[in-house]
This record gives C-alpha cells, sequence and structure tokens, in this order.
C-alpha cells in the first residue's frame, strides 16, 4: 500500500465516523428499526471507487467496530455489521459485473445494507413478523442509495486524480 | 445513471410494491373479539391480552428495563420506554391483524394476531 493510501484510508475512517455520530444526531425517527439513512455509506462507496474494495472492506470494518464500542452497544454493533458485511458483498458484486454505474451500486449498498438489518433482527428475536417492515426499508435504502451514489460519483470524479 | 441504474431501480421498488399488496390482501382489518396483542420478550411469549378491552401494561425485563403498552378502543401503543432509541414509542399504535412494534434494545416484540374465525371470515369476504 502506497503512503498516500494509508493516508487517504485514515482519513476517511474518520470521515465516516464522524458521519455516523451525525446521523444518530439527526432527530429522524421513520419508526423502524434498523431503518437509516446510511450516510456513512457515502465513504464507504468513495473508497470502494478510489482506494480499491480491499481497504473500502477494512474501512466498512473499522468504523461498524469505532461506533459500536463508542455510541453504541453489542447488540447494536451485531446489527450494523450484518447490515454493512451484505451490504458490501452486494456492492462488490455490483461492481464486478460493471451493470451499473456508481449509483446503482449504491443503491444495493442501501438497499443491502437495511436488509441485512432486518434478517438479524429477525433471527435474533425469533420474530417473522418483522418481515412486514421489508418493504419500507427497501425503499427507504432505495433512496438513500440513489442520493448517495450521486453525492459519490461527484466526490469520486474529483478525488480521482490523487490517485 | 446509466440505464441499468435506472431498471434497477425500478425492478426493486416494482417487487417492494407487489410485496406491500400482496401483504394488504392478508392483513384484514381485526377488530373482534378474537384480536390478540401478544407480547414476546427475546422471541419468548410474555402475555397476550384482548384488543377491545382498556388496558395498561407495564412489561418489565429482567434487567430493570421497562415498555409499558397501552391499550385503548381497539389500538394498541407503546406510551413509555427507557431505551435511548425511542423508536417504539415514537411508532405509531397498531390494530391490524400482523401490525407489530418493535423495541430493539429491550427485545420487546408487540404484535396483533387475529383469531381463526375471522380468518375464515376474511376469506369468505
Amino acid at each position: 500500500m502506497k503512503t498516500n493510501k494509508i493516508a487517504f484510508l485514515g482519513l476517511l475512517v474518520a470521515l465516516a465516523f464522524v458521519l455516523s455520530y451525525v446521523e444518530m444526531l439527526l432527530p429522524i425517527s421513520i419508526g423502524i428499526p434498523g431503518a437509516k439513512i446510511g450516510l456513512a455509506n457515502l465513504v464507504v462507496m468513495v473508497a470502494l471507487y478510489t482506494i480499491g474494495p480491499k481497504n473500502a472492506f477494512i474501512l466498512s470494518i473499522v468504523r461498524v467496530v469505532l461506533v459500536g464500542f463508542t455510541f453504541g452497544n453489542m447488540a447494536m454493533m451485531i446489527y450494523s455489521m450484518a447490515g454493512a458485511m451484505l451490504s458490501f458483498v452486494a456492492m462488490i458484486i455490483g461492481k464486478k459485473t460493471k451493470l451499473f454505474s456508481i449509483t446503482g451500486v449504491s443503491v444495493l449498498g442501501g438497499v443491502f445494507h437495511n436488509v441485512g438489518q432486518i434478517i438479524v433482527a429477525i433471527i435474533a428475536l425469533d420474530a417473522a413478523s418483522l418481515v412486514y417492515y421489508f418493504p419500507f426499508l427497501v425503499v427507504i435504502g432505495t433512496i438513500s442509495g440513489i442520493v448517495i451514489g450521486i453525492v459519490s460519483g461527484m466526490i469520486t470524479e474529483r478525488i480521482k486524480v490523487t490517485f | 445513471m446509466k440505464k441499468n441504474d435506472i431498471i434497477l431501480i425500478i425492478t426493486i421498488l416494482v417487487i417492494t410494491f407487489a410485496g406491500v399488496l400482496f401483504m394488504g390482501i392478508q392483513q384484514r382489518k381485526n377488530t373482534d373479539d378474537n384480536a390478540m396483542v401478544v407480547i414476546s420478550i427475546d422471541g419468548e411469549e410474555y402475555g397476550r391480552y384482548p384488543l377491545n378491552q382498556e388496558h395498561t401494561e407495564k412489561i418489565e425485563l429482567p434487567d430493570g428495563s421497562f415498555n409499558t403498552l397501552q391499550i385503548s378502543d381497539g389500538y394498541a401503543d407503546m406510551i413509555e420506554a427507557d431505551c435511548r432509541d425511542q423508536i417504539c414509542v415514537n411508532h405509531f399504535h397498531i390494530h391490524y391483524s400482523g401490525e407489530t412494534i418493535v423495541c430493539l434494545p429491550n427485545k420487546v416484540v408487540v404484535e396483533i394476531v387475529g383469531g381463526e374465525e375471522d380468518d375464515i371470515d376474511g376469506a369468505t369476504h
């Protein structure tokens, strides 16, 4: 790994950390457990398209662990870890197939982040009735995915020259 | 945005709305005697109460945390919880069969369950 990549990764970890915190401060309550707008996914997207999938993966894990220990609890960390992992796998597949632009990949990430969380919640609480939240979570994931995709596309274009 | 992105987004939304429609058909209005409010903690049933009777239940958990559920006018609503996020308290009151209120921090799930007879009624209608 080149030095500037290491520095950039550190920068992005800090940024993802802060954005997760900002998201927790936002007084948006959709009334659905697990529903998030996923601001931190913006950073993961930018990492994925600039410093590569391996670094983006590291970023994703470090962010979840950091935020979990700082602001949350163990249960919350497991939920967001499941969401982060599933959305990362979806994004990698989406990117590898080359079918989608950055927006499509981001939509996949947003949707699967929420889906991963609800799957863990269903398993952990043994409550199949949580399936009723699926449609709402998918729609929220799609909308936030589109917005984050467009924004991260803009950011990636501007900082790509560095690498 | 590429054409494929738009196809992806539309596909996701169409599947979702199909799912909502499907669930809407299954979910029927349910206010008769058979409608029950089922409270479970960590997957285990804590108690069930008829939806048509006024009742306020303070759900106390082994670790000292609590949720307060109020049933009135055929609606069940979480009115108080000591958890940090308060999502269950902000959640709309529930009324229809299959609707749920979930408190993830306390692992409390409140669900409306319809009776057997009502299912047959719904099918014939």
